[in-house]
């Protein structure tokens, strides 16, 4: 991008254009709530099998648990990530995404860019990868991966991931100290909108539905239908009788894993399950996501013969 | 004899793996060499957060011939047997030779290994190095099934003779080896190629690449120190933070920034805490006031505006992080300053273990115990008391919650912004030493109460839960405790009946798990679920009604108690509480164990400890150590040696006639029957010692004891060199073998010799 970013779309536009031109191509978010980009099926299902992939995408992620009600500076239950992901992970992989900083206005002349030890494991995803965060001037700006296991299967090729979280690396290259004070689009723009005149009504409502009013009862017995119906999904037989095709429903017993994982996510915020209760929650969810791991490997798009 | 340079170039390796690796390497392709029959000089290995470097000086150029014999079959052998070993050598059977022994003719195999070219091996054993690093964790990328700790980008491996440098040819996967680097990721990205290591380390240099650790933490900390002098301040040392940077930055840059003023009030440790912890920061410390004013960062680049930007934006994230710690300390303060309610009462919301409930029992029982241990050591009893009882409550505050590694610490700060007495805040902060072996013990009466009362606690609920460490497995750490224990009373001369504290410690644990509903009263016959119950109950028309502590103490006294798993739990595993002398006693052996260790690190004999711990009283560890000191130096003594001597001749004597005649000779010798003048003098000597050891066993001055009775040595020697115990007149036999009994006795009120060696 030839000009400086003046807002926070500047920096997604400029991302989506760097990695549109680096031949990814540019999904939409997924339309589920998650909790980062990674669950989007075209991280989770995707790294898996032996089929080359390269995507990027913006991802709405929720974390009931963070909700500040708007107050906090760089805390929110709501807020987006920027995710490429790549398969096999490109040797240049690091350049490639040191060129990414550059297109957002990241001059690694005057800046202290460094890559420091950071292992990522989800115990959810039964996934783990060895990388780095990313530092600019001892600030972390971004997630790199090389993802090694996702859903119990080892990863071969091995895709590269990179996970930006979006509003502390613009509200770093803009200059704010709250978010809710960045601009969102430009500042010049006949209507100009800040973050906080877009998010800052919904950060209270969510909070305080999150931690006060969601009821535990409902979201309990959500869980336990979707973890049934993800079971029920994979238990299915893989020929269809309608068409007599062999379909194999990865993708929608996937769906049920991630809403199972968001609704563990609202009754942690709701305070209701213990620290012993905790690793059993998240060893279910990771027994769908492993099913469905298992499921997607056996169809075309996970690499299985056609 | 050339020299041998290896780099492997890779992505950035994390900072605590780098000294090891390049050890590693070092190791590794060393070994490798000289199995394969090469020699060098003198070896050095560097690393970089990119690079692993080994460099060989004075490499033999090809290894020694060798000629090998391998033993094959008999002559005449199965076909079979014949193959295999054919196969196994390489060899046809007209290159064997026949040779004979006395079973007959067998094959041997003669292999001449000619020699090898350096390169050759070289290359064989970097392969193999590459394939087999031992990385405590590695990775895949890309389409590659090769492991390195990140991706692994180029071999570098050249020779360098007399007549110049050659590169060493080696495929590792798609990776092959050349003769080329690259400086610094920024500021000299571009590849340059090298004949030697001199070479190579100088154009690194130039390409803004500092090689050596060592190198760039002593110019991290002389500039760091510099600057900071400058302004007259000074750097808080922190080695291990020195390291971790120097594997973070090939060409270390140093910048000074300011602590924003508005955190000036937070408390240092908390400074250097989220400092250190998040940013990798120094402090920079202001030497009159003690305050951290300023940080020290270390950047990997020389920045086109002098470090502006970077300084600017590292201050920009300290200035978030410390508004969190700013925003936690404030929150944790006016929590304390109201006293602290909440965080006690959060405390009963905290499991400390499932089998012996939340952190609220465990405290309740330390403060009851460090409320009785007090008076033993000089502490005032409601202090004490009152000092456990706040002592873990900073585990509910923010702060501890943010950074655990500040716990302790916070809470003696909260505990005097609470208004709490100094002592009583300091026992916050020191009742969890020593935390090993090399800390300090406290030596404040209260922190020493609370400190002791705390670890009793631990001890005696994971014994009455039968939790103890096995082996290598101490997941409590309590062994830990259990020597903290042991320092707390040694250190600071505490005399402390330690057996009767466990056996009462044992009854408020069970009471205290039976309250908090996590065992149960056995209410009559156990024969149906209606009879147990979490919690203590009586029984009333089907009516459950509470029991009172009393009542619940004298069912636990009486052993009517089943400890139970958790209500969740599937079925019942009643378990009847164990004697509470058993659980004592299986304790105080524990405690033995360690005393055992420890005394021996300070080069006390362990039969000497054994011969001390068999005494009574042995539950009080500082008299139990000063009679062992005691026993140890009078063993040193010529006196001491042969007193041993003597006493082991009159017990092995008065065993043996006791086992004969099957009594005991215990009626006491009457010196009317003495006839030599050795035997009388023996007897005015056994008086003597008597009279002196017996006040000095009361005094506990096992020194004037122990000298009382090294001195019988001189009259025990001369009785047995003069009389003949077993004398043919019974009269005279049994006055003499009771005799023996006094020295014997007299000894053994001392400490328990039938166990000293030798």
């Amino acid at each position: 991008m030839a000009d400086r970013p003046t807002c926070f779309q500047d920096i997604i536009l400029a991302l989506q254009t760097y990695w549109a031109a680096q031949g990814c191509a540019v999904l939409q978010p997924y339309d589920m709530e998650v909790g980062a980009g990674t669950f989007h099926p075209a991280t989770t299902l995707r790294a898996l099998g032996s089929r080359p992939w390269a995507a990027a995408y913006v991802q709405p992620s929720r974390r009931p648990t963070d909700g500040r009600y708007g107050e906090n500076p760089n805390r929110l239950q709501h807020y987006y990530q920027y995710q490429v992901i790549i398969k096999p992970s490109p040797p240049d992989m690091q350049d490639l995404y040191l060129g990414s900083l550059a297109a957002i206005g990241i001059d690694a002349a005057v800046h202290d860019i460094r890559f420091v030890e950071d292992d990522w494991e989800s115990p959810t995803l039964g996934a783990w990868g060895l990388g780095w965060e990313v530092w600019c001037d001892g600030m972390e700006v971004s997630q790199f991966t090389y993802f090694q296991q996702i859903g119990g299967h080892d990863c071969a090729p091995v895709s590269g991931e990179l996970t930006y979280g979006l509003e502390r690396l613009a509200m770093y290259v803009l200059g704010v100290d709250h978010v809710m004070d960045m601009p969102f689009n430009a500042p010049g723009a006949p209507i100009p909108l800040t973050y906080g005149d877009i998010f800052l009504q919904t950060e209270q409502e969510y909070a305080r539905w999150n931690f006060d009013v969601a009821d535990t009862t409902t979201l309990l017995r959500h869980f336990e239908d979707a973890e049934a119906e993800c079971a029920r999904i994979l238990a299915q037989d893989a020929t269809d009788p309608r068409t007599g095709r062999t379909i194999r429903m990865a993708h929608p017993a996937y769906d049920q894993a991630i809403k199972a994982s968001h609704l563990f996510n609202l009754l942690d915020a709701r305070g209701v399950i213990s620290v012993t209760e905790r690793q059993a929650y998240i060893g279910r969810v990771r027994t769908l996501a492993k099913a469905c791991a298992d499921a997607f490997v056996q169809t075309p798009a996970g690499g299985a013969a056609a | 004899m050339p020299d041998l340079l290896i780099e492997l170039f890779s992505e950035e390796i994390p900072a605590r793996m780098q000294a090891q690796a390049s050890a590693d390497l070092k190791t590794l392709v060393t070994d490798g060499l000289v199995e394969a029959g090469l020699t060098y000089a003198s070896a050095a290995a560097f690393a970089t957060p990119c690079r692993l470097t080994l460099h060989l000086e004075g490499l033999t150029d090809r290894s020694r011939p060798v000629r090998e014999e391998r033993k094959g079959p008999k002559v005449g052998a199965p076909a079979q047997a014949l193959d295999g070993f054919l196969r196994s050598t390489g060899l046809t059977v007209e290159q064997l030779e026949s040779r004979e022994d006395k079973k007959g003719a067998f094959y041997v195999a003669v292999i001449d290994k000619p020699g090898r070219e350096a390169a050759d091996i070289v290359a064989e054993v970097l392969e193999r190095t590459i394939r087999t690093f031992p990385w405590p964790k590695s990775m895949r990328w890309g389409n590659g099934s090769l492991r390195w700790v990140r991706p692994l980008q180029a071999i570098l491996c050249i020779l360098t003779g007399d007549d110049g440098a050659e590169v060493v040819p080696v495929t590792v996967d798609h990776i092959t080896s050349g003769n080329v680097t690259r400086g610094h990721r920024f500021m000299a990205p571009d590849a340059f190629s090298l004949t030697s290591f001199e070479d190579y380390e100088a154009k690194l240099m130039r390409a803004r690449v500092m090689l050596r650790p060592e190198a760039r933490a002593d110019a991290i900390w002389a500039e760091a120190t510099s600057q900071a002098f400058a302004t007259g301040l000074e750097v808080v040392e922190d080695r291990a933070l020195l390291a971790e940077v120097a594997g973070l930055v090939e060409w270390p840059v140093v910048l000074t920034g300011r602590i924003d003023d508005r955190f000036l009030a937070l408390p240092p440790e908390v400074l250097q805490t989220s400092m250190r912890a998040h940013q990798k920061f120094f402090s920079v410390r202001n030497p009159k006031s003690g305050r951290i004013e300023r940080f020290v960062t270390v950047a990997n680049i020389e920045a086109a505006d002098g470090g502006e930007t970077i300084l600017t934006g590292n201050q920009r994230v300290l200035s978030a992080r410390l508004s969190d710690a700013q925003f936690f300390y404030d929150n944790d303060l006016a929590v304390a300053q109201a006293g602290m309610q909440p965080w006690l009462d959060g405390l009963s919301a905290v499991t400390f273990h499932n089998k012996l409930g939340s952190q609220r029992d465990r405290i309740d029982r330390i403060a009851a115990l460090a409320r009785e241990i007090a008076p033993s050591v000089g502490a005032d009893p409601d202090q004490a008391f009152e000092a456990a009882q706040i002592a873990k409550a900073d585990l509910r505050s923010e702060m501890v919650g943010e950074f655990p590694e500040l716990q302790g610490l916070m809470g003696r700060y909260y505990a005097a912004a609470a208004g709490r007495a100094p002592e009583v805040a300091a026992a916050a902060e020191e009742h969890w030493k020593p935390m090993g072996p090399s800390d300090a013990v406290p030596v404040a009466p209260v922190s020493v109460a609370v400190a002791l009362a705390d670890k009793l606690d631990t001890l005696t609920g994971f014994w009455a839960i039968d939790e103890k460490p096995t082996g290598s497995k101490d997941p409590f750490a309590l062994r830990r405790a259990a020597l903290g224990v042991i320092r707390l009373v040694l250190e600071n001369d505490l005399t402390l009946k330690i057996k009767s504290i466990l056996e009462d410690q044992y009854i408020n644990t069970i009471i205290s798990t039976v309250e908090a509903g996590l065992g149960s009263i056995l209410l009559g016959e156990s024969d149906g679920d209606e009879n147990w119950m979490l919690g203590a109950y009586n029984v009333y028309d089907s009516q459950y009604v509470k029991m009172t502590s009393d009542e619940v103490k004298s069912f636990v006294v009486a052993g009517d108690v089943t400890l139970q798993p958790t209500i969740g739990d599937n079925g019942y595993r009643p378990e009847r509480i164990r004697n509470k002398e058993a659980i004592a006693n299986d304790l105080l052996s524990f405690f033995h164990d360690r005393l055992k260790v420890y005394l021996k690190d300070q080069g006390i004999r362990h039969d000497v400890i054994d011969a001390c711990i068999a005494m009574p009283g042995n539950d009080d560890l500082t008299l139990l150590v000063k009679r062992a000191r005691a026993l140890q130096a009078t063993l040193q003594t010529d006196d001491g040696i042969n007193l041993l001597q003597g006493f082991k001749r009159a017990n092995n004597i008065l065993t043996q006639a006791e086992a004969k005649d099957g009594v005991e000779y215990s009626y006491g010798a009457e010196l009317k029957f003495a006839e030599a003048p050795e035997e009388k003098d023996l007897f005015a000597a056994l008086d003597a010692a008597e009279e002196q050891i017996a006040p000095a066993m009361r005094s506990e001055d096992f020194g004037a004891a122990m000298a009382a009775m090294a001195a019988l040595r001189g009259p025990i020697d001369a009785f047995f060199t003069a009389v003949q115990v077993n004398a043919d007149s019974q009269i005279l036999r049994r006055n003499r073998l009771n005799l023996l009994s006094r020295i014997r006795t007299i000894c053994l009120s001392v400490a328990d010799l039938t166990r000293i060696e030798g």
